[in-house]
C-alpha cells in the first residue's frame, strides 16, 4: 500500500530525523489538518441531516397548523318556523333554515344568481351540521338560536390567511418588457392615466383599410427588434386603436406622415406604472361582489376562527372544510387491532420454539433464515400477496381492515419475533434452573417464569412492530384501503374502510387547496400517535428493564 | 355470525375445562390413587381438544366458502348466458348486488334466480358452519373426556399440544414466504403466457394501459421494462449518492470522534429520521423539495420537472441516512481495539487511523450496510409513488421524470382488479422481479456481514 502522507524514514538508517526541520513541521501540520477536516466532515453530515429533519418537521407544522383552526360565521337561526317538522325532525327543511339565516345579513341580495352566489361563501356542509345540532337537542326547536358553521374552504383559507386575495397577474417576462419602456421613458402618466409616447407611421394604404392596430403593432415593434413571442403588444390598451381612429379623424391632413402619440396602454401595466405592481383578483374568488360580501361579514364581526374538532369527529368529505379524519382513525385502529391479535400470539409461539425448544438443524435454519429475509422483504409486496392470496384465492372483500391487518402482521411478525428473542435471551440461565430445580417441567420454567420475566421487553418490541405498521402504506393500498368512505356508521373488521396513511395519500393526491393542510395537519396526528407510542415502548423498557 | 360462533366457542372451551378439572378433582378425591397431573391440564387437554380442531375447521372453512360458493354459482348458470356475456365477473358482481338487495334497472330472470340461489347457498353455508364447528367441538370435549383417567398424563398431552402449536407458529413464516413466491410466480406465468419474457426484459416501451373495456381508447399496451428499470436505477444511485456520504461522515464522526453525551443526544436524532413513515417523505418532497428545487432550477435558468428524478431521490436519501449512519457505526466499533492501538502507537494521528486502518478493516460491514440500503432504495414505495413520475421514459437525467418498478405496482393495481388482464398481471411480473432483486442484495449483504463478523470473533 502506498502510504505517502505517513513519516516516512527518509534518511537512511542510524541517522536521526530532525523533527524541528521546516519540512517535516509542515507535514505534520498536513496531517493534522487532514484529521481536523475528517472531524468536520463528520460534524457537518450529522448537521445536514439535524437540518432536514427540522425542515421537514418545519414545513409540515407550517402548513399544517392551520388546518387545526376553522374560520365559522354564527348564524342566527330561526327555529320556530313551520320549516321544522316537530315530529320528524331528520327531515326538516334545514336547508332553507341555514340558507335563511344566512342571507338575512343580505337583505339586498334578492335575484336568485346572487342569492347562488353568496351561498358559495358558507359550506355547503352547514345544513347538515345544524340538523345533527338540533337532533341533539331538540329544546332547541322553537327558540332562535346563534350557531357556528364553517366557510367554504376558499374564505376559510383567506380569512386565515393561507391565500392571498390578490395575486401578480403579470409574469416576470412581461414585466421586464414594460421595464424597458420605461428605461427608454417613453412611458408617461397623463390625468391619473400611463401611455406610452411613440412615433406612429400613419401609412394611407393601413388608413385606408382601417387596419390602425398593425400601425400601432409596427410601432410597438420598433420597441422590441428582437423579440418574437409578441408579448409586447399586450401593453396596448383596449382603447388605443380607439385613440388613434380619433387621432386621424381629426387630423386627416397628418395621414402619410408619422406623428408622435400617446397610446394608453392596458389597464394591468398601467396599474403597474402608477402604483408599482400589477395585482389581479385570485381566480380562486368568482367575482369582487362574492369579496364584498365576505368583508362585510368581517367588518360586522360574525367571522372567526375556532379549534377545529371536525378534524378528529368528522368523516372523510370532499369538502376541505368538513373532511374529517374519525374515519380513517377507526379504520386504523380495527386494522392494527387485527394485525396484533394474529401478530402477537404468532411471534410469541414462534420466538418461544426457535429460541428455547427448536433442535438445531435444517428446518430450523431455514426458519430463522425466513425470518430475516421476511423482514427486508419491500412492503409492497406484502401488499402483492394481500391481494393475490387473500383477495384473489380465499375471496375475502377487498378493502377490509381484516385483510389490511392480515398484510401487516406479516411484516410486524419478524420484528416481534426478534424482539421476543433477545427478551427470552436475557432473561438469566440461574431462574431457569431453579425452576428446573424444584421439578417443574419445561414448559412450566418457560411458561410460569421465564415468560412472565421477558414480557416487558416483549411488549416493548409489539409496540415498535405496530408503531411501524401504522405508518404503512404501500401494502394497504393495493388491497384497496384508499376507499372513500363518507360516514362511520357500521364500521367493522369486514366493512370497507380507509386508515390514516392512506387518507393522508388520498388527501395528498386532491386538488383542492384547502386539503394541502389538512394532508400536513394528518400526517402532524399520524406522528403524535408514533411519538406516543415510541415513548411508551422507551418508558417501558425504562421502567421494568432489570439488570440482572 | 362468525363472531357469535367464535363466543360459542368460547363458552364451549370453557365448559369443556371445568369438565376435565371437575373429572380430575374427582379422581383425586373419589379413588384416593395418586393423579399424575394437575386438574388444571386436565381442564386445559379437555378444552384444548374442544377448541383447537373446530377452529382449525372453522378457518378453513371460512377461507374457502366464498371461492366454493362462486364457482358452485358459476356452474349453475346456464350456457347460454355465458356464452353471450363477455364478463363474467360483472355478470357474478350483479347477481351478487342483487342478492344483497341493492337492484339497479331490471335484472333478467338469469339473475334473479341466480340471486337467489345464492342467498341460499349462502344462509345454507352459514348454518352447516355453525352445525359442523359446535358437532366437531362436542365430538372432541367427549373423546377428550373419554380418554381422562388417575394415570392420563394430561400434563405431558398439554405441552405436546403447545408444541405443536408453537412449530405451528413458526412455519407462519416459512408458509408466508411460500405464500409469496408461490402467488407471485402463478401470476408472473400467467402474465408471461401474454407477454414473450423477450420483450418484458429487452423491450424499450412501457405502455400497460391497455383498453379494459370495448371502444376505450388508450394505447396499444407495450410491456418492455427496461425503461422501469433504468427508473428504479436512477432514482435509488440519487439516493445512495446523498445517503452514503453524509451516513458515512456522521458514523465516522459518532463512533470515533464524539464524546459520549453527544452520542447520546445525536443518535435518538437520527434513529427519528428512520422511524418517520416513508408517505411522510413523500408528502416532503412534493410540498417542499420538489419546489424548492424548480424554483432554484428558474433561477439558474435551468428546467428541472416538477416530479424530477432528483427531488425523489434526494428525499429518498433522506430517509437512508439512519440506515447507512447505523450499520457503519456498529462496523466500525465492531474493529477490535487492538488495531487501533497499533495505529496510533506507530504514530498515526487519529484521521489517519480511521482512513487507513479503520475503514479498510470495516469495510465489509459498510458495504453489507450499503447493499442493506440500495435494497431498500429499490423496494422503497410511497415516496416515489408521491414524488416521481407515472410515464415510463427511457433517461438516466436525474432533472426529468422517471418512473420505477413499485410506482408502476401501485398505478396498476390501484381501482378495479380483473386477475385475467395482462395488465394486473404485469404488476405482479414486476413484484417479482423486484422480490427476487431484493432476496439477492439481502442474501449477498448478509452473507458479507456475517462472515466479516466471525473474522473478529
Amino acid at each position: 500500500m502506498a502510504t505517502t502522507d505517513l513519516p516516512r524514514a527518509e534518511a537512511p538508517a542510524g541517522t536521526r530525523v530532525d523533527w524541528h526541520s521546516n519540512a517535516t513541521k509542515r507535514r505534520v501540520k498536513r496531517r493534522n489538518w487532514a484529521n481536523w477536516r475528517l472531524q468536520f466532515y463528520g460534524l457537518a453530515s450529522i448537521g445536514v441531516a439535524t437540518l432536514l429533519l427540522c425542515l421537514l418537521f418545519g414545513s409540515l407544522i407550517h402548513t399544517g397548523y392551520v388546518a387545526f383552526f376553522q374560520t365559522k360565521v354564527a348564524l342566527k337561526l330561526d327555529l320556530s318556523s313551520d320549516l321544522i317538522d316537530r315530529e320528524n325532525l331528520a327531515e326538516s327543511n334545514f336547508r332553507k333554515i341555514t340558507r335563511n339565516a344566512f342571507k338575512a345579513y343580505f337583505p339586498d341580495v334578492t335575484s336568485p344568481r346572487d342569492t347562488r352566489a353568496l351561498m358559495k361563501i358558507m359550506s355547503s356542509g352547514a345544513q347538515y351540521i345544524v340538523r345533527n345540532r338540533v337532533i341533539a337537542n331538540p329544546d332547541l326547536v322553537g327558540k332562535t338560536v346563534t350557531m357556528q358553521v364553517p366557510l367554504s374552504d376558499p374564505y376559510d383559507q383567506l380569512y386565515k390567511g393561507v391565500i392571498p386575495l390578490k395575486i401578480d397577474g403579470l409574469g416576470l417576462d412581461r414585466i421586464t418588457n414594460f421595464r424597458r419602456l420605461q428605461n427608454r421613458n417613453v412611458v408617461v402618466v397623463e390625468n391619473g392615466k400611463s401611455f406610452v409616447k411613440t412615433d406612429v407611421i400613419l401609412s394611407e394604404k393601413e388608413v385606408q383599410d382601417g387596419t390602425f392596430n398593425v400601425i400601432l403593432n409596427e410601432a410597438f415593434k420598433a420597441f422590441f427588434p428582437r423579440d418574437r413571442s409578441l408579448a409586447y403588444l399586450e401593453i396596448l390598451g383596449p382603447d388605443a386603436v380607439d385613440t388613434l381612429k380619433a387621432y386621424v379623424e381629426a387630423n386627416p391632413s397628418k395621414i402619410g406622415q408619422t406623428v408622435s402619440l400617446n397610446i394608453p396602454i392596458a389597464p394591468l401595466y398601467d396599474q403597474l406604472q402608477r402604483t408599482g405592481e400589477a395585482k389581479i383578483r385570485n381566480p380562486r374568488f368568482k367575482s369582487d361582489q362574492e369579496l364584498a360580501w365576505y368583508g362585510s361579514l368581517k367588518e360586522r364581526g360574525l367571522l372567526g376562527t375556532v379549534f377545529a374538532w371536525s378534524l378528529f369527529t368528522n368523516p372523510d368529505s370532499r369538502f376541505p372544510e368538513l373532511a374529517g379524519l374519525a374515519g380513517a382513525l377507526v379504520g386504523t385502529f380495527l386494522t392494527l387491532m387485527v394485525c396484533f391479535l394474529l401478530s402477537f400470539p404468532l411471534a410469541i409461539g414462534a420466538a418461544i420454539y426457535l429460541e428455547e425448544f427448536a433442535p438445531k438443524n435444517r428446518v430450523s435454519d431455514i426458519i430463522e433464515v425466513n425470518i430475516n429475509n421476511l423482514a427486508a422483504v419491500p412492503s409492497v409486496v406484502f401488499g402483492l400477496l394481500g391481494l393475490a392470496l387473500f383477495i384473489g384465492t380465499f375471496g375475502l372483500p377487498r378493502s377490509v381492515p381484516l385483510v389490511g391487518g392480515m398484510a401487516l402482521s406479516l411484516m410486524t411478525l419478524p420484528t416481534i419475533i426478534v424482539a421476543t428473542r433477545a427478551a427470552l435471551k436475557s432473561v438469566p440461565p440461574s431462574i431457569r434452573e431453579a425452576a428446573l430445580g424444584v421439578g417443574a417441567s419445561k414448559h412450566q420454567t418457560i411458561m410460569h417464569h421465564v415468560l412472565p420475566l421477558a414480557m416487558p421487553g416483549i411488549l416493548t418490541g409489539t409496540i415498535i412492530g405496530l408503531a411501524q405498521a401504522l405508518g404503512e402504506t404501500a401494502p394497504l393500498l393495493l388491497i384497496g384501503m384508499n376507499a372513500f368512505i363518507p360516514s362511520i356508521q357500521d364500521m367493522g373488521i369486514t366493512q370497507p374502510a380507509m386508515a390514516l396513511p392512506t387518507q393522508i395519500y388520498t388527501w395528498a393526491d386532491s386538488s383542492e387547496r384547502g386539503f394541502v393542510s389538512k394532508t400536513s395537519a394528518a400526517i402532524l396526528v399520524l406522528l403524535c400517535f408514533l411519538i406516543i407510542m415510541n415513548i411508551t415502548a422507551v418508558i417501558l423498557r425504562k421502567r421494568f428493564e432489570r439488570k440482572w | 355470525m362468525v363472531g357469535y360462533l367464535l363466543l360459542a366457542l368460547l363458552v364451549m372451551m370453557l365448559i369443556a375445562y371445568s369438565v376435565g378439572a371437575s373429572a380430575a378433582n374427582k379422581f383425586r378425591q373419589t379413588t384416593g390413587t395418586h393423579v399424575h397431573s394437575l386438574s388444571g391440564y386436565h381442564g386445559w387437554y379437555v378444552a384444548a381438544a374442544t377448541g383447537l380442531p373446530a377452529l382449525f375447521f372453522l378457518i378453513v372453512w371460512l377461507l374457502f366458502q366464498n371461492t366454493v360458493i362462486d364457482a358452485l354459482l358459476l356452474r349453475s348458470l346456464p350456457e347460454t348466458t355465458l356464452s353471450d356475456t363477455t364478463n363474467i365477473e360483472l355478470l357474478i358482481a350483479e347477481i351478487k348486488s342483487v342478492a344483497a338487495g341493492n337492484i339497479f334497472g331490471e335484472p333478467t330472470d338469469v339473475v334473479r334466480q341466480a340471486a337467489a340461489r345464492y342467498n341460499a347457498w349462502q344462509s345454507l353455508a352459514a348454518w352447516s358452519l355453525v352445525v359442523l364447528v359446535l358437532a366437531v367441538a362436542l365430538i372432541g370435549l367427549l373423546m377428550a373426556r373419554a380418554r381422562l383417567a388417575p394415570q392420563f398424563r394430561a400434563r405431558n398431552s398439554v405441552e405436546q399440544i403447545m408444541t405443536g402449536l408453537m412449530i405451528g407458529c413458526s412455519l407462519v413464516a416459512i408458509f408466508t414466504t411460500v405464500g409469496i413466491v408461490g402467488s407471485l410466480l402463478f401470476e408472473t406465468l400467467l402474465f408471461f403466457e401474454k407477454v414473450s419474457v423477450t420483450e418484458f426484459f429487452t423491450g424499450l416501451n412501457w405502455e400497460p394501459q391497455i383498453p379494459i373495456r370495448e371502444g376505450q381508447i388508450t394505447a396499444g399496451g407495450a410491456f418492455g421494462a427496461i425503461p422501469v428499470f433504468v427508473g428504479t436505477i436512477v432514482i435509488a444511485v440519487i439516493a445512495m449518492v446523498v445517503a452514503v456520504p453524509i451516513g458515512l461522515f456522521a458514523a465516522i464522526y459518532l463512533s470515533e470522534y464524539a464524546s459520549p453525551s453527544f452520542r447520546t443526544v445525536v443518535k435518538p436524532v437520527l434513529e427519528v429520521l428512520a422511524g418517520i413513515p416513508t408517505i411522510v417523505y413523500g408528502f416532503f418532497a412534493v410540498l417542499t423539495v420538489a419546489p424548492a428545487l424548480r424554483q432554484f432550477g428558474v433561477a439558474i435558468g435551468f428546467d428541472i420537472a416538477p416530479n424530477s428524478a432528483l427531488a425523489a431521490g434526494g428525499v429518498m436519501g433522506i430517509m437512508l441516512i439512519p440506515f447507512i449512519s447505523s450499520l457503519s457505526d456498529d462496523a466500525l466499533s465492531a474493529v477490535p481495539q487492538s488495531l487501533r492501538d497499533g495505529s496510533y502507537g506507530l504514530g498515526a494521528t487519529h484521521g489517519e487511523t480511521i482512513t487507513r486502518v479503520l475503514l479498510p478493516a470495516a469495510l465489509p460491514g459498510i458495504m453489507g450496510g450499503i447493499l442493506l440500503a440500495a435494497s431498500r432504495a429499490i423496494g422503497e414505495t410511497m415516496i416515489v409513488v408521491m414524488a416521481a413520475g407515472i410515464i415510463a421514459k427511457l433517461t438516466a437525467n436525474p432533472f426529468e421524470p422517471v418512473t420505477t418498478v413499485t410506482v408502476q405496482i401501485v398505478t396498476l393495481l390501484i381501482g378495479d382488479v380483473e386477475f385475467d388482464n395482462p395488465k394486473t398481471l404485469a404488476a405482479f411480473a414486476l413484484g417479482f422481479v423486484l422480490f427476487i432483486c431484493t432476496l439477492i442484495l439481502n442474501i449477498i449483504a448478509l452473507r458479507i456481514v456475517q462472515k466479516y463478523r466471525e473474522q473478529y470473533d
